[in-house]
C-alpha cells in the first residue's frame, strides 16, 4: 500500500502551483511559506517519512550566525530565520532552550584568533557577543578542563528540537491545504515553457514551478530535470556520540571550538532531549547514504570530549550516530532560480539548515515574487493545535493523566504518544525511524532492551517493515 | 484503563523499586516480619523482572525447592509476595528519588508522589548494548541485546532473524542460544574475545549440541548492512606464530547480531538523584547493611553486583529486608562513621560494599546481623595472585585467588575494623599482588 498523506477536505488537484521535491527541514519550511502565501503546494518525498535524509542527523542548534561567512546567503538566511523563529515560537509551540554558547580557545594560537571571530560576529550583526577570561568561563562552567585559555560568549545561541520543529512546519502547511506524498521518488520531468510535468514512482504530477529541496540528491535532481547542475554534492559525514542523561548536568552552554581551516571542529552540548552530545567528525565521502560509524572515530570523539570535559570519563554512552550533510564545492548555500524554467534549486544547505530553514523559505519566496506577484496570501491561517512535545523543557505526556503508561522507560515515551503518532491524521508514522522522531522510543540507554517487544506488538499492523 | 492496576498510595512504610527477584523477596520478607504497608513499584505491566524472559530452567531450587522455568518462577515470586500482603503497583515508574524517602512517580494517571519511611532500590541490571561498545557500521534492523531478543521471542512470540551471530559467552549468551533454539533460529557463531568461555566451564557443550561454533580470541569489528544486517566483520587474534601477533579480518554473512551480557547496574535514577554511585561502574555505594549514602535508602540485588543468578538476588533481597526492618525499629546503628574501601589495582572491576559503617554494637561483629558478611569482588581479566584488604601497612584479610572475569570472589569482612572506636578517615585499601 502506498503511503500517502492527504488533506482530507481537498481533492487531489490536477495542477499545482508548486511542487517541492524533498521533505527535509528546508522542504518543510518552504512548503509552509508557499502554502500560507496562497500557493497550491505538493511535496514529494522519497522516504517513508519527512526528515528521512540529511535532516535526521543534525546537531539541533539554533544558530545566531555569528560565525557564518560574512555577506553570504547563509548568513542572511540564518539572521532572518532566527528572528522569525522567535516570533513564531509561541504560536507554533516550538521548544527552545536558551543555553548560550561558549567558543573556547584551548591553546595560545587559538586565543589569538578570538578577536577575529568577535569582529566577524559584529560584522554579522551579532552584537551581544563578548570575550571572557578563562576564570570567568570556569566559574560559569566549572566542569571544563582547566587548561582553557579564553573564550567568547554568544548568549543567543540556543537548542531546538530537530524533529518537532520541521514537523510543525509541515503540519501547518498540510492543515492549510498543502499535500504531501511519501515514498514518491521523482524519476524524470519535462518543462513545456509554462508548466512542469514530473514523473514519479507514484504517477505523474503537474505544476507551474518546481523547487528542488532534495538535499543530498540536489545535483542529481537538477541534472535530471534541467540537464545540468551548477554545483556538485560532496557528502560530508559527521559522527556523534550521545551521552546518557546524567551527563547533561556537567555542562550548560553549548561548547564550541575555534574552527580550523578544514572543519568547524568538535562541539559539546546538551540536547533538548536531556542528553549530552559530542561531535561531529568531518569526513568527506562519495556515498550519499552511508551513515556508518567507525570505532576509531567514536573513540577519537570520546577522547576529545574527555579532554575538554574530564568528568565525561565516568559517564556512559547512550548512542552514536552519523549525519550526512550535503556540502558542495562552494562555501555558501547554492540557491539558484532558473526563471526561464520556473525552477528553483535549493541546495548545499549544510549544518545550519535547521536554523536557516524559515529564512531560506523567505528568500526563495522573494526570488519568485520579485518578478511577478502571483499568489495572494490566505485570509485565515490555521495554526496547528499544540502537538505532542518530546523536548525535556516542555511538559511531556508521561507527566499527564491518561498516558496509558510508559512504553520506553529510558526516554519516558508513553503508550498514548506511540498510538497517537501511529494514527495521526496528517502524518501517520509508518516506520520505526519515524516513530523515534515523533516519540523518542528506543533512543535511550538500553537501546530497546526493555521496550522492543511491547513496541513490536503495538506497531505490528502499522509498519511496512515490522520491528 | 486497566482495572487490575493498583494506584500507588501516598504513603507507606517501605517502598521497593522494582519487582524482580530481589525486590519481591525483600517485600515478602518485610511482610513476614510484620511491616504494615510494603509497596512494590514496577514500571512494567507485569511483575517478575528478568526471569520472565527465560523459558528455560533451572529456577527456584533455592527459594521453592522446586524446579521451575523462568516464567513460572517469576509468577511464583509475585504470587508469594501478594499472598503475604505486599501491594504491587504495576506501570508505576519512579522518575526521581528525593531526600526524605520521597519518590516521584509516573503512572498511567499522571505524576504522583509517594512518601515512604525507607526505600529499597532493586532496579537490577541491563546489558551493554551496541552503542556503548562503539562498534563500527550502520544501524540496520536486527541488532538486539539478549534481553530484547528473549522478550520478543518469549513474551511476544516473534522471530526477529534466522541466523544471527551471538556476541559473548557469558551464561546469558547461552541462555540466548537456548532462546534461539526454542524459536527455530540457528545462530551461525558465538564470538568470544578471550581464549575460553566466560561462563563456567562445561556450558559450551550447549553450543556443541546445537552445532554452533564458538570463535575464540575474536572481536566484532563492523556491522555490514543498511536496512538489514547482511554480515559482520570480525577480527581474529592469531597467535599461532608466537612472535608475530596479528589480527585476521574475516567477513561472516548473517542476518542479525545479539549483544549478550556485559551487565551494568540500571542506576541512572541514582546518578540523577542525590545518592552516591561508584563512578566507574555506576553501582550504588552501599555499606554492609545495604544502606546507600542516604540512610533512608537501601539497594540490593543485581544492581549492587552485576551479575548473579535470580536465586542469589532473592537471598540477598531477604537479607537486606531484615536490615531495613531493623532500621525501621531503630535497631540499626545510626549513620555516623563510614570507612571507604579504595582499590589500588586496575584489575579490580568492582568491590561491594564500597564502604563499611563503623558500629557501636558489638553483636554486628559476629557477622550474623549484616546483609553482607563478605566483600564481593570481580576482576577484569583472568588473574592469579593474592587479594588483601589493608589499613595502612596492616593487612586485615587476605585470600589467594585464581579467577576469571565475571566470577564472584568472596573476601570476608574484616569485623575487627567495624568498631566505632576506629578512625574512619583513613580508607582501607584493596590490594592485588599477582603471582
Amino acid at each position: 500500500m502506498p503511503i500517502t498523506t492527504q488533506y482530507p477536505k481537498k481533492q487531489k488537484t490536477a495542477h499545482y502551483d508548486i511542487i517541492i521535491i524533498g521533505a527535509g527541514s528546508v522542504g518543510c519550511a518552504i512548503a509552509r511559506k508557499f502554502t500560507l502565501e496562497g500557493a497550491q503546494v505538493l511535496i514529494l518525498e522519497k522516504g517513508t517519512d519527512i526528515l528521512d535524509g540529511a535532516s535526521k542527523g543534525n546537531s539541533a542548534i539554533l544558530h545566531t550566525g555569528f560565525d557564518a561567512p560574512p555577506d553570504s546567503i547563509e548568513q542572511s538566511c540564518i539572521a532572518d530565520s532566527y528572528q522569525e523563529f522567535m516570533s513564531l515560537r509561541d504560536k507554533l509551540h516550538l521548544p527552545l532552550m536558551k543555553t548560550g554558547a561558549l567558543l573556547l580557545a584551548w591553546t595560545e594560537d587559538e586565543a589569538d584568533q578570538l578577536d577575529g571571530i568577535l569582529k566577524k560576529a559584529q560584522y554579522n550583526n551579532v552584537n551581544d557577543t563578548q570575550r571572557l577570561s578563562a576564570k570567568v568561563i570556569l566559574n560559569k562552567e566549572p566542569q571544563l578542563a582547566s587548561h582553557l585559555k579564553a573564550g567568547i560568549y554568544i548568549p543567543k545561541e540556543s537548542l531546538i528540537d530537530p524533529w518537532t520543529t520541521p514537523f510543525v512546519y509541515m503540519y501547518q502547511a498540510i492543515e492549510n491545504g498543502a499535500q504531501l506524498i511519501c515514498c514518491c521518488e521523482v524519476s524524470n520531468g519535462q518543462f513545456d515553457g509554462e508548466k512542469w510535468q514530473l514523473e514519479t514512482s507514484q504517477g505523474k504530477f503537474k505544476a507551474t514551478t518546481v523547487i528542488n529541496c532534495a538535499g543530498l540528491y540536489g545535483d542529481l535532481i537538477d541534472q535530471q530535470l534541467l540537464g545540468w547542475s551548477a554545483f556538485q554534492i560532496n557528502p560530508r559525514k559527521g559522527q556523534f556520540i550521545v551521552y546518557d542523561t546524567p551527563a547533561n548536568r556537567l555542562i550548560h552552554s553549548i561548547i564550541l571550538p575555534v574552527p580550523n581551516k578544514t572543519s568547524k571542529g568538535v562541539l559539546i552540548c546538551q540536547t533538548i532531549f536531556g542528553k549530552l552530545l559530542v561531535g561531529p567528525s568531518a569526513e568527506d565521502q562519495d556515498d550519499r547514504e552511508d551513515a556508518s560509524v567507525t570505532t576509531e572515530t567514536l573513540q577519537m570523539l570520546q577522547k576529545k570530549g574527555e579532554e575538554l570535559l574530564p568528568a565525561l570519563v565516568n559517564e556512559s554512552i547512550n548512542a552514536s550516530y552519523a549525519g550526512i550533510c550535503p556540502a558542495t564545492q562552494f562555501k555558501d548555500y547554492q540557491i539558484h532560480y532558473h526563471n526561464k524554467k520556473n525552477y528553483v534549486s535549493v541546495s548545499g544547505i549544510r549544518s545550519t539548515g535547521l536554523t536557516a530553514a524559515l529564512g531560506i523559505a523567505n528568500y526563495v519566496f522573494l526570488q519568485l515574487q520579485k518578478e511577478k506577484s502571483i499568489y495572494s496570501p490566505l485570509d485565515t491561517i490555521i495554526y496547528p493545535k499544540r502537538l505532542n512535545q518530546i523536548a525535556e523543557c516542555e511538559t511531556r505526556d508521561w507527566q499527564k493523566e491518561g498516558n496509558q503508561g510508559i512504553v520506553c522507560h529510558c526516554e519516558r515515551a508513553t503508550e498514548r504518544e506511540v498510538v497517537t503518532a501511529l494514527e495521526d491524521a496528517h502524518l501517520p508514522v509508518n516506520s520505526l525511524d519515524a516513530l523515534k522522531r515523533r516519540t523518542r522510543v528506543t533512543m535511550g540507554r538500553c537501546q530497546s532492551f526493555y521496550c522492543s517487544a511491547r513496541l513490536a506488538e503495538i506497531t505490528e499492523t502499522y509498519f511496512k517493515r515490522p520491528i | 484503563m486497566n482495572k487490575d492496576i493498583i494506584q500507588p498510595p501516598e504513603q507507606c512504610n517501605v517502598a521497593i523499586i522494582g519487582a524482580g527477584p530481589s525486590g519481591l523477596a525483600a517485600a515478602t520478607e518485610l511482610k513476614k516480619l510484620g511491616v504494615e504497608s510494603v509497596i512494590v513499584l514496577e514500571r512494567e505491566a507485569q511483575a517478575g523482572g528478568i526471569p520472565r524472559h527465560c523459558t528455560h530452567s533451572p529456577f527456584g531450587l533455592r527459594e521453592f525447592k522446586r524446579l521451575y522455568n523462568g516464567e513460572r518462577y517469576a509468577d511464583e515470586l509475585s504470587h508469594q509476595a501478594i499472598k503475604s500482603g505486599v501491594i504491587i503497583c504495576l506501570k508505576s515508574s519512579v522518575i526521581a528519588i528525593n531526600k526524605g524517602a520521597i519518590l516521584e512517580l509516573s503512572t498511567p494517571t499522571g505524576i504522583r508522589t509517594l512518601i515512604a519511611q525507607k526505600v529499597i532500590i532493586c532496579t537490577g541490571i541491563r546489558e551493554t548494548p551496541r552503542a556503548n561498545r562503539l562498534i563500527s557500521g550502520q544501524r540496520p534492523m536486527g541488532i538486539l541485546t539478549s534481553g530484547a531478543l528473549q522478550s520478543i521471542i518469549h513474551l511476544k512470540h516473534k522471530k526477529p532473524f534466522q541466523r544471527p551471530v551471538i556476541i559473548g559467552t557469558e551464561l546469558v549468551s547461552f541462555s540466548s542460544l537456548l532462546s534461539c533454539r526454542y524459536a527455530g533460529i540457528k545462530p551461525i557463531a558465538m564470538l568470544e574475545k578471550n581464549s575460553r568461555i566466560t561462563a563456567k566451564w562445561g556450558v559450551q557443550i550447549l553450543a556443541k549440541i546445537f552445532d554452533v561454533p564458538i570463535f575464540y580470541k575474536t572481536c566484532l569489528h563492523n556491522i555490514i548492512g543498511k536496512k538489514e544486517v547482511e554480515a559482520v566483520e570480525i577480527n581474529i587474534k592469531c597467535s599461532a606464530l608466537k612472535k608475530k601477533k596479528e589480527r585476521i579480518k574475516k567477513v561472516l554473512p548473517c542476518d542479525g547480531v545479539i549483544f549478550t551480557g556485559e551487565f551494568v547496574a540500571e542506576s541512572s535514577l541514582l546518578r540523577m538523584g542525590h545518592l552516591d554511585v561508584d563512578p566507574s561502574t555506576g553501582n550504588p555505594v552501599i555499606d554492609q547493611f545495604g544502606r546507600c549514602s542516604d540512610s533512608d535508602y537501601f539497594a540490593t540485588g543485581n544492581m549492587t553486583h552485576p551479575v548473579e543468578t535470580a536465586g542469589y538476588c532473592w537471598k540477598q533481597g531477604r537479607q537486606t529486608a531484615q536490615q531495613v526492618y531493623a532500621s525501621l525499629k531503630g535497631e540499626l546503628d545510626p549513620y555516623q562513621k563510614r570507612i571507604h574501601i579504595i582499590s589500588t589495582s586496575p584489575i579490580i572491576k568492582y568491590i561491594v560494599p564500597q564502604v563499611l559503617a563503623l558500629t557501636v554494637k558489638g553483636d554486628y561483629q559476629s557477622g550474623k546481623h549484616i546483609a553482607m558478611d563478605c566483600f564481593q569482588i570481580r576482576v577484569n581479566k583472568a588473574v592469579k595472585g593474592r587479594l588483601s584488604i589493608r589499613s595502612g601497612a596492616k593487612t586485615l584479610v587476605q585470600k589467594k585467588i585464581n579467577s576469571l572475569p565475571e566470577r564472584r570472589i568472596n573476601l570476608k569482612l574484616p569485623c575487627s575494623i567495624l568498631s566505632a572506636k576506629n578512625d574512619a578517615d583513613i580508607p582501607l585499601q584493596l590490594h592485588f599482588e599477582s603471582r
